[in-house]
């Protein structure tokens, strides 16, 4: 039977640790005390995307958008809007834009200016039925490859979508299939690496989430185009959700065919099993992944020889990442210049972004290549919160780089990415202000890869630890110039000498900063003082002639540093002041200070 | 007094029945050494002689394995676990402060257990939860939007 009417509900990770099972739950009880159950259907989607204001519910038809849905406003939803037609106008979301209140989902400039194809189904389908998934257009991609094309015109059309690595490298998709299907082998592996250990970076969870069906279908095409009967998902062990919902997934597969022996009547075999990471980031460096898989220390090894040829067990593999494969389908659904015509010439396609820090609108973005860092940020993302000055944005997580003002209307690809000194990595888009201090993000990534460095090779293991001694001393207000000099050549050093990417890259977010936020390295060494108030020893808090008057600072402060009067400037006494920054929070003028007179960067 | 680990037939047998099914499988130590994690809480050396007996790989490289991963641990946690998120989005958000805050006010050293057993301090990798950063776990409890007051005020409950 045909539902009337449609109640979506966010399940995705951060909406589920707010409420959101427990609102469905009510949604239900509701329903069945108004005697609606039967033709109202609850829905527990994936990520809808904008995770901040969460829990959202969207009710079909109408696409109308509840946000910050709490479970006292349930009966009041039930009621007036499902048994009268009348929305709830209190609790439409609210844009930022221009204050108004959306009705609808793709009213809204955040959904809007979005091309979702790695997430066309997030947030629209319940993932844990497979025939939601083949309601749209599931497993028809996989149909057409097993009965209309052989090998090699699946890695054609591929190789002719233009689809690149989307977890990071960029690598064209199509090549690294042909380089598998070459090798002459009795086994090859198909690994789907959603080990998603950038810090900052949730796409692949969205994904898996989501959607997981999409990631099956095209971990199986891209079996029958390599010439693999088995495929292994290595996943995080920190996504339990995203776990739980794969296993079933597979387990309906198999059920209905899709996945297991002779699919489609086609003779081709195919399974797919999922092992779990232990929590190392350099798991996500495919030979790492494949070192985990076989039950060792995940460490990189050199290449050549390449996965391709000798890989999981020594059998050719081919290693792919979420995101890539969540395209696949849509490349045979759609075709291959279909998939083209979007985005740049050398970056077809979309590419999913993780917005978060300093931003109004954070959550899960896709749109297509070559929009702007400034589309993203200030349409899309709607800007900077708290009148905060926009300081620099950063791509790549730890193995990316900061990218300033001046680059803002640089279009995003892989290759303009890389020419502005980061890289597009899996997608973690952190958005930093005037409060963050460059030195420190700087010395937060060092400590990152410290920590996660494999400890094979010299040049990451010692070099990044002698880096980020340097950065310590220069927060600390210990630093020389002398300091500047040499960590920009011991990067450039490790750089050039590591064995894999993680140290490879591991440099770059201090050799970035270095390069575009040099004055205030400067200030931290000449002038002994943090301009954005973050390195304890190096901050002074001062009342600037912004002041309103308002007290809320004095009330604020936990030692009582402050003294004014109603009215009047107030005055932060320094010796007594324990440099917390609860002062600056509280002032509703931003006229707490911690910059140097006369400075002029952000 | 640290708690000890409770190695009880019951655990054991579930050990070994898992044992069972992954040793047919290729590369059976990792889904072994995660079935031993959520059995025991945690891989001591006992625990690994016996996986080392079973699947026929050396202590040695069972127990540099185990150590290698930050998942696994050779030591019992304590009974409230109390991790907070060090990704970048949380992190440029104030993380550090909430990390800083738990570790004084429990009184105890990031990534260590207190000497009653009671509470484990981790900073944790990022859980993508960046939408509602900062945030912290105790637990299976999710706190978002954390701030240094809401950690005194947990602290307080869990204490009480």
């Amino acid at each position: 039977m045909l539902d009337r009417m449609h109640i979506l509900i966010c399940g995705g990770t951060e909406c589920k640790e707010t409420n959101s099972l427990k609102i469905r739950d009510k949604f239900n009880t509701e329903l069945e005390r108004l005697n609606l159950g039967k033709d109202i259907k609850t829905i527990l989607t994936g990520c809808f995307g904008l995770c901040a204001l969460g829990p959202h519910v969207v009710i079909y038809p109408g696409e109308t958008l509840y946000s910050g849905v709490k479970l006292e406003d349930v009966t009041e939803i039930v009621e007036q809007h499902i048994a009268n037609g009348k929305p709830v106008e209190r609790l439409l979301y609210k844009g930022d834009f221009n204050r108004k209140k959306f009705r609808n989902r793709s009213e809204l400039t955040f959904f809007a200016r979005q091309k979702r194809i790695a997430l066309r189904n997030c947030g629209v389908i319940n993932p844990l039925e497979i025939t939601e998934y083949i309601a749209r257009q599931g497993y028809e991609a996989l149909g057409t490859v097993l009965k209309t094309m052989t090998p090699l015109q699946v890695i054609e059309e591929v190789k002719k979508s233009g689809l690149r690595g989307r977890g990071g490298g960029g690598f064209p998709t199509g090549v690294k299939w042909e380089f598998a299907n070459r090798q002459i082998s009795d086994q090859k592996y198909v690994i789907c690496n959603a080990d998603e250990g950038d810090p900052g970076a949730f796409m692949d969870r969205a994904v898996l989430e989501g959607d997981p069906h999409s990631v099956l279908e095209a971990m199986a095409i891209c079996g029958y185009a390599i010439g693999a009967n088995t495929g292994y998902i290595y996943i995080r062990a920190e996504y339990p959700v995203a776990v739980e919902r794969l296993q079933l997934a597979i387990g309906h597969a198999e059920a209905l065919g899709l996945l297991g022996d002779n699919i489609f009547d086609s003779g081709f075999n195919f399974k797919i099993e999922l092992r779990l990471g232990a929590g190392a980031f350099v798991c996500g460096e495919e030979t790492a992944l494949i070192a985990s898989i076989e039950g060792e220390r995940g460490m990189p090894r050199n290449k050549p020889p390449f996965p391709a040829v000798k890989g999981l067990f020594g059998k050719p593999t081919n290693v792919n990442n979420v995101e890539t494969f969540a395209n696949v389908p849509v490349i045979f659904l759609k075709g291959a210049d279909w998939f083209k015509s979007i985005g740049t010439e050398k970056s077809s396609g979309t590419k999913v972004f993780a917005l978060g820090g300093k931003i109004a609108n954070t959550g899960l973005l896709e749109i297509p290549m070559g929009t702007t860092l400034r589309e993203v940020i200030y349409e899309i993302g709607g800007g900077i919160p708290n009148k905060r000055e926009f300081k620099a944005v950063q791509t790549g997580g730890p193995s990316g780089g900061c990218i300033t003002a001046a680059s803002l209307d640089t279009p995003i690809d892989f290759d303009n990415l890389i020419a502005l000194g980061s890289m597009m990595g899996s997608g973690g888009m952190i958005i930093m202000d005037e409060d963050n201090c460059m030195v420190d993000v700087a010395r937060f990534y060092l400590e990152f890869t410290v920590d996660e460095s494999c400890g094979k090779c010299t040049p990451c293991r010692e070099g990044t630890k002698r880096m980020l001694d340097i950065l310590n001393r220069i927060c600390d207000g210990q630093g020389t110039m002398e300091d500047l000099d040499v960590l920009e050549r011991l990067g450039n050093m490790i750089k050039d000498s590591s064995l894999c990417g993680l140290g490879q890259t591991a440099p770059n977010p201090v050799l970035s900063t270095l390069k575009h936020f040099r004055k205030e390295y400067e200030a931290h060494v000449i002038d002994k003082v943090c301009p954005a108030g973050v390195c304890k020893n190096l901050t002074t808090y001062v009342v600037t002639d912004e002041c309103i008057g308002c007290t809320k600072c004095a009330k604020n402060c936990p030692v009582g540093a402050i003294e004014g009067t109603v009215k009047g400037k107030h005055y932060i006494h320094p010796e007594q002041c324990i440099k917390c920054g609860a002062c600056k929070t509280a002032c509703p003028v931003n006229a707490i200070s911690t910059k140097p007179e006369n400075w002029e960067g952000v | 007094m640290r708690s000890k680990v409770n190695i009880t037939e019951e655990k054991l047998s579930e050990l070994k029945a898992a044992m069972e099914i992954h040793k047919k499988e290729p590369g059976p130590l990792m889904p072994t050494l995660h079935a031993a994690q959520k059995i025991f809480g945690c891989i001591p050396l006992p625990i690994q002689k016996i996986i080392s007996n079973e699947l026929d790989v050396s202590i040695a490289r069972i127990n540099g394995v185990v150590t290698f991963y930050g998942h696994f641990s050779v030591e019992p946690k304590g009974k409230n676990i109390v991790s907070v998120c060090l990704g970048t989005a949380c992190y440029v958000k104030g993380s550090q402060g909430i990390l800083d805050a738990f570790s004084h006010d429990l009184n105890v050293k990031v990534g260590d257990t207190t000497d009653d057993g009671m509470f484990t301090l981790e900073a944790t990798r990022c859980i993508g939860a960046c939408g509602l950063a900062p945030i912290f776990t105790v637990n299976e409890e999710v706190f978002a939007n954390g701030s240094v007051q809401l950690v005194k005020k947990v602290v307080q409950k869990l204490k009480s």
